[in-house]
C-alpha cells in the first residue's frame, strides 16, 4: 500500500534541531497528533515531501513541557492549541496561543482521560 | 500610518454556511491581519471511538461531515486493514474508487454553486447545483442514500453495483461531461467572475508549502501533489496526472477544482471498463493491535486518519486531520493586503469544511 510512510522515535533535546533540518529542506508540515499514554503523551509530528511522510514521536511525562514548532512552521498554531486545549500537553511559546479559547467546550481537557 | 480597525467577520456570515470567526485588522480598506477563531461546535467524535466497537466506528466517521462522508470512511476502514494486514478484493477497490470520484464531482459542484451565489451570481448557481442532482441521484440509485450513504466496510464494501447500473453511471458522467462545459466556460471566461477571481489571494508555491496547504490550494500554487496517486483503492490502474495551475490565485483555485471535475468523470468511466469481476468484501477477523497513518485524497484536499490499536475491541485513539485544518493557516496569509469586500469570496476559495474540522 503505503510507501515512504515512517514513524521515528525522537528525544526531545534532538526534536527542534530535527524540525528545524525539515524546514530547511522545505518539508511540509503534514499533521500533528497526541496520544494519551500512561503517565504522559506521546506526540506524532508528520512531515511531508513529495510522497514521503515522515513522523517523529515525541514522548513526554505529565510534567514535561515541548517547545512550539510554530517559530519553524507558524502553520501549527492551530494543532498545537488543539493538543494542549484537549490533552492537557504543556506547550511553550506557542505563536497564536488561544490560552485555553480555540474550542467552546464545557470540560476542560476532555481527550485527558479514557473512556 | 492609516488608524487601525478591527472588524468581526462570522461566525455567522451569508457566504459561510458554517460558523467560523475571523478578527480582521484593518488599515483602511486593507486587511492587514486575521485572526481565526473556530470551535463553535465542535463534537469530540475523535474520542468516542475509545467506547464504540471499532467496526460500529465506521458509521460515526462518517457522519464527521456530509459532504466528505464517504471519504472519510475510506480512510478509516483503510488505515485499519493497513494495521490487520487485510487485503480487499480488487472489486471493492474499484467501487471505492468509483464513490470516491463521485464524491468529488459532488463536492466541487457544490463549491462552484456556492463561489456563483458569493458572487451575485445566482443562475451560475443554480445551474451547478442542478448538476449536482445527478450525482447524487446515482447515489442514491447505487446505495440507496443521497449523501451519508455507509457502504464501506472493513474489508471491502457493503453493496455491489451489477452491470446495467455501471453502464447506466457511465451514460450519466457523459450528460454531466456535456451539461458542464457551458458552465465551466462560463466561470473561467465570464468577465464578470474573472474580474472578482483574477490575481485575488496569491499564493506562492514555496509559501504554499511552507504554509501547510493541501489538495486544490497546493496545486493551484503549482505543486503537484495529489495524494490518489499513492496508490490506495484501484488509482494504481488509472491514468490521470494531478492538475495544477502556476498562477496561485483565486483563478487558479477555481480552475483547477473544474479540471478535478472533469478528471473524476473520466476516472469513474476508467474504473467502470477496468472493474473485475468477485467479491466485494474479505472477511476481517480478530481485532486490530498497532498503528497507522493513512492519507487520502478529499475532494477539498489530503486528509490524514491515525488510528493506534491495542488488540481489544476498542481503539486507542482516532485522529483525523482534515483538510480545513490544513487550508486555515494559507488562509490567514493569503488574507493578509486583500480588500475588506473580497474577504467573502477569498475565505470561499479554500473551499472550507467546518464540519470535518470540529469534528
Amino acid at each position: 500500500m503505503e510507501q515512504n510512510n515512517t514513524i521515528e522515535p525522537i528525544c526531545k533535546e534532538a526534536f527542534l534541531p530535527q524540525v528545524i533540518q525539515f524546514k530547511m529542506e522545505k518539508w511540509r508540515l503534514a499533521q500533528l497528533c497526541a496520544v494519551r499514554v500512561e503517565g504522559g503523551y506521546e506526540l506524532s509530528y508528520s512531515f511531508a515531501k513529495d510522497y514521503q511522510l515522515r513522523t517523529l514521536r515525541v514522548t513526554l511525562t505529565d510534567e514535561e513541557k515541548v517547545p512550539s514548532i510554530t517559530q519553524m512552521y507558524p502553520c501549527a498554531f492551530l494543532q498545537e492549541n488543539e493538543m494542549a486545549e484537549l490533552f492537557g500537553v504543556q506547550v511553550e511559546n506557542i505563536e497564536g496561543d488561544y490560552h485555553g479559547k480555540l474550542y467552546r467546550i464545557a470540560r476542560e481537557t476532555p481527550f485527558k482521560e479514557k473512556g | 500610518m492609516a488608524k487601525r480597525s478591527i472588524v468581526p467577520f462570522g461566525p455567522q456570515h451569508p457566504v459561510l454556511p458554517e460558523p467560523v470567526h475571523l478578527d480582521l485588522v484593518l488599515e483602511d480598506e486593507v486587511v492587514v491581519d486575521a485572526v481565526p477563531s473556530i470551535g463553535f461546535v465542535h463534537r469530540g467524535l475523535e474520542k468516542l471511538v475509545e467506547t464504540k466497537d471499532f467496526k460500529e466506528y465506521v458509521y460515526i466517521v462518517e457522519r464527521v461531515c456530509g459532504i466528505c462522508s464517504f471519504g472519510h470512511g475510506l480512510g478509516y476502514c483503510q488505515c485499519l486493514e493497513q494495521i490487520m494486514n487485510v487485503q480487499v478484493p480488487p472489486r471493492a477497490a474499484y467501487l471505492r474508487t468509483i464513490w470516491m470520484e463521485m464524491s468529488r464531482v459532488h463536492s466541487h459542484l457544490l463549491w462552484l454553486g456556492l463561489l456563483a451565489d458569493a458572487m451575485g451570481f445566482e443562475s451560475l448557481f443554480m445551474e451547478s447545483w442542478r448538476l449536482r442532482e445527478k450525482i447524487l441521484d446515482m447515489f442514491d440509485a447505487t446505495t440507496g442514500g443521497r449523501i451519508i450513504f455507509s457502504v464501506n466496510c472493513i474489508g471491502g464494501v457493503l453493496k455491489d453495483m451489477d452491470n446495467g447500473m455501471l453502464m447506466r453511471l457511465s451514460e450519466v458522467t457523459q450528460e454531466i461531461e456535456q451539461d458542464l462545459r457551458p458552465i465551466a466556460d462560463t466561470f473561467l471566461w465570464e468577465s464578470t467572475v474573472r474580474s472578482r477571481l483574477h490575481g485575488l489571494g496569491i499564493l506562492k508555491k514555496e509559501d504554499a508549502i511552507l504554509a501547510g496547504a493541501v489538495g486544490p490550494m497546493l496545486r493551484a500554487s503549482g505543486v503537484a501533489y495529489d495524494a490518489r496517486k499513492l496508490g490506495y483503492a484501484a488509482y494504481n490502474d488509472l491514468e490521470f496526472e494531478p492538475i495544477t495551475s502556476e498562477e496561485g490565485d483565486s483563478y487558479a483555485r477555481c480552475e483547477v477544482r473544474i479540471k478535478e471535475i472533469f478528471q473524476s468523470l473520466s476516472l469513474i468511466r476508467q474504473a467502470i471498463s477496468k472493474i473485475p469481476n468477485g467479491p466485494i468484501q474479505e472477511p476481517v477477523k480478530g481485532n486490530p493491535n498497532g498503528e497507522h497513518f493513512m492519507r487520502i485524497e478529499q475532494p477539498r484536499g489530503e486528509a490524514i486518519y491515525y488510528v493506534k490499536a491495542s488488540g481489544g475491541r476498542f481503539i486507542d485513539r482516532f485522529r483525523l486531520r482534515t483538510p480545513t485544518t490544513s487550508n486555515i493557516p494559507p488562509m490567514v496569509q493569503m488574507l493578509k493586503g486583500c480588500q475588506l469586500a473580497d474577504v467573502p469570496l477569498l475565505v470561499l476559495t479554500i473551499d472550507p469544511c467546518i464540519s470535518c474540522t470540529e469534528r
